[in-house]
């Protein structure tokens, strides 16, 4: 029945302290939480109101939860990486630890970081921002949000059980193939981003109907916020990019698993055709974690400097063109693969196209700050610091993207200094303008603000002192996913500041996570609903948003239909009239999520170790919740008017107890 | 109190038909896409079909393995499936419950059919020593047909459930729009058979 396992040391990582003590320490934290649980009397209220929710502000606030602690690992992660970089001839970490963690790291941050991240803040921001109630299929988004999380654990369990996959974030074959990763980390890593990757194929359906069908009455496309926009422009890409990925991935496993011959190098196989096809999903991928971050930029930008969006069809023009040039810059990623001139000429260009509509971005949020009253706010502080950090990332992105050039930059230090400034500099510091920016509207009250700065100023400096020095090491030839040098080679000194400079932004996270713990201790609650003085809709109900978002349908007619709604007021306008209130139609909580999710991760966990009676089961399971969910006709109901009322009334006087 | 419930009861028959409505087509816009993310799934798999095509590593090439009768059955099994299908609909427009229900079962039975024709053919190769570990073209083959093989026994369990679905509740707004969802589902699957066809058995032959 354990077929491949041949003593305890097989199924547990065992040798190494320091895993040893993750071990130790995950252990006592599941007592400790199971214990709180059980003692605080706490099991049905976790039940009921979060793992079996189907409210997009709650699943938006799981992924943001899940997509932090994520950052963490992570962190920690790139921590031990600069740890073992800091000095020549290190003995901190052993070979095979270090592919591991610089695997770990790469996909934990992109997939199980930013893209949760990505989708707490549409889930949170979307639905209220165009008006609309839910997302057009709660249950779906409760679906998604689980195989995300499931998938994520799959993948973060080979850590302590079995192994860390260790042949790079891509997986790249031969290497990933059995004949050169014998192990089961690589089943771990295909059949964990596998499973998240379905769920988010399935949000990216989700907000695209969401957007496109469930605006409120009078909001034309062209009236949408941008950040909307963003939205509409990355989830089209998820659903081009992200089925490539789940069929890639599937042959990657037909080979491991059944002997097929996709990417081997015998056989008929074609390693190359991995790497094409890896790089058709992962080029789009990053544009998918990036644009929503402008979108963020474009409505703190507009909020902050209380001016109009400077250039808002230029803006939605460059989204849009962004999300379709994505998919032809893939072979950027190999020109040294000796895909001849003629290819590598056409890549080169479209890789240069593609920065020009990034470029009318820049120029846009400058436009709309100029002669603003910009307010210096935490959110506000992230995005004018992306500006220059993203403009020297993209430079030297197109300094790669000079084909005869990237012959020496090619998989040096100098390609991980661009993409760390391009990620880092623009999705980490969005995401992070967005949390700050939409805090409020999640929990009524906004996070302190000195301790925020604090925090900009750690990971900003930290950021520069770690990764400007790595432009000149790979100038030097040092090249990525070396795990020690030798003294020789010159390289110390600016590793180590490199290091120092990590540290630093370890730090800024440590500011954040006190931020985060000081503000839900001394808060002081928002009663306005509209903390920064905001522009669109999400900012006219109360925070946190009632159950059902919004009493009665807006009636949209401006772009940044609320400030213009706040212009009016304060001229004395009179506004039409609310219509009457009805019962809303809501959709009911749902446990088929969470069990279909539980029940993919035992398929996953199953087929990583060969162990039949386990998948196959579990298989059964996912296609019985699929029929239990088409059976299922009493998924709705209504709340009544009066409960609308008292809400509201509530709300009302909790804001005028405070004017 | 007794009167807001009533009137909420009132409402709620009231409304209930309306939002349904536009929930369902909500849905059926949802599947539209879905079926377009399906499409690149199959135009990937083609992709690699077509570049492993030539790679048999001295394994059978695609002229000594497919048997053309064979595979025109299926596809003449499949394609009058697909106007099955459509009758079912009609049958539904027409409000005909156990009509819809009789050209669902015949729909079901000619996929059966289908599906146990693909697999003979598939246990005949592997006996003659042709499986999916064979050659880089034998991957594409397995995965490519064997893809859409998975699709079309997804669409008989689904057409099952959709079966006793109607007959439990007749023809509803929820219960048309599963039907109209799951003949799309039908027809899709009918258009990459033929794709099948022509680029894996006719190319593979001639």
């Amino acid at each position: 029945m354990w077929g491949n396992l041949e003593s305890f040391s097989d199924f547990f990582v065992t040798g190494d302290p320091m895993i040893l003590g993750a071990q130790v320490s995950i252990a006592l934290a599941m007592i400790a939480i199971v214990f709180v649980l059980t003692v605080f009397k706490k099991w049905g209220w976790l039940w009921r109101e979060w793992l079996t929710t189907v409210d997009h502000k709650r699943v938006g606030i799981m992924y943001i939860i899940a997509s932090i602690l994520m950052l963490f690992r992570g962190g920690v992660d790139a921590l031990l990486m600069r740890l073992q970089l800091a000095m020549p001839d290190s003995e901190f970490l052993h070979a095979e630890h270090y592919n591991q963690i610089f695997t770990t790291h790469g996909v934990i941050m992109i997939l199980f970081m930013a893209m949760p991240l990505m989708f707490g803040l549409f889930n949170i921001a979307v639905p209220l921002q165009i008006g609309a109630r839910d997302v057009a299929y709660p249950f779906l988004n409760a679906l998604s949000f689980w195989l995300f999380f499931f998938g994520a654990m799959l993948f973060n369990v080979s850590f302590i059980i079995g192994g860390s996959p260790d042949a790079g974030w891509l997986a790249y074959p031969p290497l990933s193939e059995l004949s050169h990763s014998a192990g089961v980390g690589q089943n771990f890593y295909i059949w964990g981003i596998q499973i998240s990757g379905i769920g988010s194929l399935a949000t990216g359906i989700n907000f695209v109907v969401t957007i496109l069908k469930m605006r409120a009455p009078g909001m034309k496309l062209m009236k949408m916020p941008m950040f909307t926009w963003s939205v509409l422009s990355s989830c089209l890409m998820i659903l081009f990019a992200f089925p490539i990925l789940t069929v890639t991935l599937a042959l990657l496993f037909l080979d491991r698993y059944l002997g097929a011959h996709f990417f081997t190098l015998d056989a008929g196989g074609n390693p190359m055709m991995y790497i094409n096809l890896i790089w058709m999903w992962g080029h789009p991928e990053v544009y998918i974690v990036v644009v929503p971050a402008f979108g963020i930029f474009s409505e703190v930008v507009a909020t902050f400097s209380r001016k109009k969006l400077f250039g808002y069809s230029s803006m939605v023009f460059a989204m849009i063109s962004i999300a379709v040039m994505s998919f032809f810059t893939w072979a950027h990623h190999f020109f040294t693969m000796g895909s001849g001139a003629d290819v590598n000429a056409f890549f080169a260009v479209s890789t240069m196209i593609i920065a020009i509509p990034t470029g009318v971005k820049i120029f846009n949020w400058l436009f709309t700050m100029f002669r603003g009253r910009i307010r210096f706010t935490t959110p506000m502080l992230w995005t004018i610091a992306f500006i220059p950090c993203f403009i020297v990332g993209g430079m030297t992105g197109v300094m790669l993207s000079v084909a005869p050039a990237d012959f020496q930059f090619h998989n040096s230090y100098f390609l991980i200094a661009h993409f760390h400034q391009v990620l880092i500099g623009g999705v980490a510091f969005g995401y992070f303008a967005g949390l700050y920016y939409w805090w409020p509207k999640m929990f009524g009250f906004a996070l302190h603000e000195g301790l925020g700065k604090w925090a900009f100023w750690f990971w900003n400096i930290g950021f520069y002192v770690c990764f400007m020095p790595q432009y000149f090491l790979g100038l030097d030839g040092m090249t990525r996913r070396l795990y020690t040098y030798d003294f020789d080679m010159g390289w110390g000194p600016l590793n180590m500041v490199s290091t120092v400079g990590g540290f630093l932004m370890g730090i800024g996270f440590l500011f954040q996570v006190w931020q985060i713990a000081h503000s839900i201790k001394f808060h002081k609650r928002d009663t306005t609903g509209d903390h920064w003085d905001g522009r669109t809709l999400e900012w006219s109900i109360p925070s946190p948003a009632p159950l059902y978002n919004f009493a009665t349908d807006p009636q949209v007619q401006d772009v940044d239909d609320w400030w213009e709604t706040k212009q009016k007021l304060a001229k004395g306008e009179k506004l039409p009239p609310k219509p009457a209130l009805a019962p809303i139609h809501m959709p009911k909580n749902s446990a088929i999520p969470f069990i279909m999710s539980i029940c993919w991760f035992g398929a996953g966990f199953g087929f990583v170790w060969d162990w039949l009676w386990m998948a196959i089961p579990s298989v059964i399971g996912i296609a019985a919740c699929m029929i239990a969910r088409s059976f299922t006709y009493d998924d709705d109901y209504y709340i009544p008017v009066d409960e609308i009322k008292r809400t509201e009334e509530a709300a009302a006087a909790l804001k005028g107890a405070t004017v | 109190m007794a009167n807001s419930v009533s009137h909420k009861a009132e409402q709620h028959g009231h409304d209930h038909g309306h939002h349904h409505h536009d929930l369902e087509s909500l849905k059926t816009f949802g599947f539209w896409i879905f079926l377009m993310t399906d499409v690149i799934i199959f135009g990937t798999l083609f992709a690699v079909y077509a570049v492993l095509r030539n790679n048999t590593a001295g394994g059978p090439t695609p002229e000594e393995l497919f048997k053309m009768p064979g595979v025109i059955a299926e596809t003449f099994i499949l394609l009058t499936s697909s106007f099955t299908s459509g009758l079912a609909v009609l049958a539904m427009h027409a409000g005909k419950r156990n009509q819809l229900i009789g050209w669902l079962a015949v729909t079901f039975v000619l996929g059966a059919a289908f599906i146990t024709l693909e697999v003979t053919e598939f246990i005949d190769m592997v006996h003659e020593g042709a499986t999916i570990a064979t050659s880089g073209f034998l991957s594409g083959f397995f995965t490519l047909v064997g893809t859409h093989g998975l699709h079309v026994s997804i669409g008989l369990i689904w057409m099952i459930g959709l079966m006793i679905q109607l007959r439990r509740r007749g023809i509803t707004n929820v219960t048309k729009r599963k039907v109209e969802v799951l003949s799309l589902y039908w027809h899709f699957l009918d258009v990459v058979w033929i794709f099948v066809l022509t680029v894996v058995y006719l190319m593979g032959v001639m």
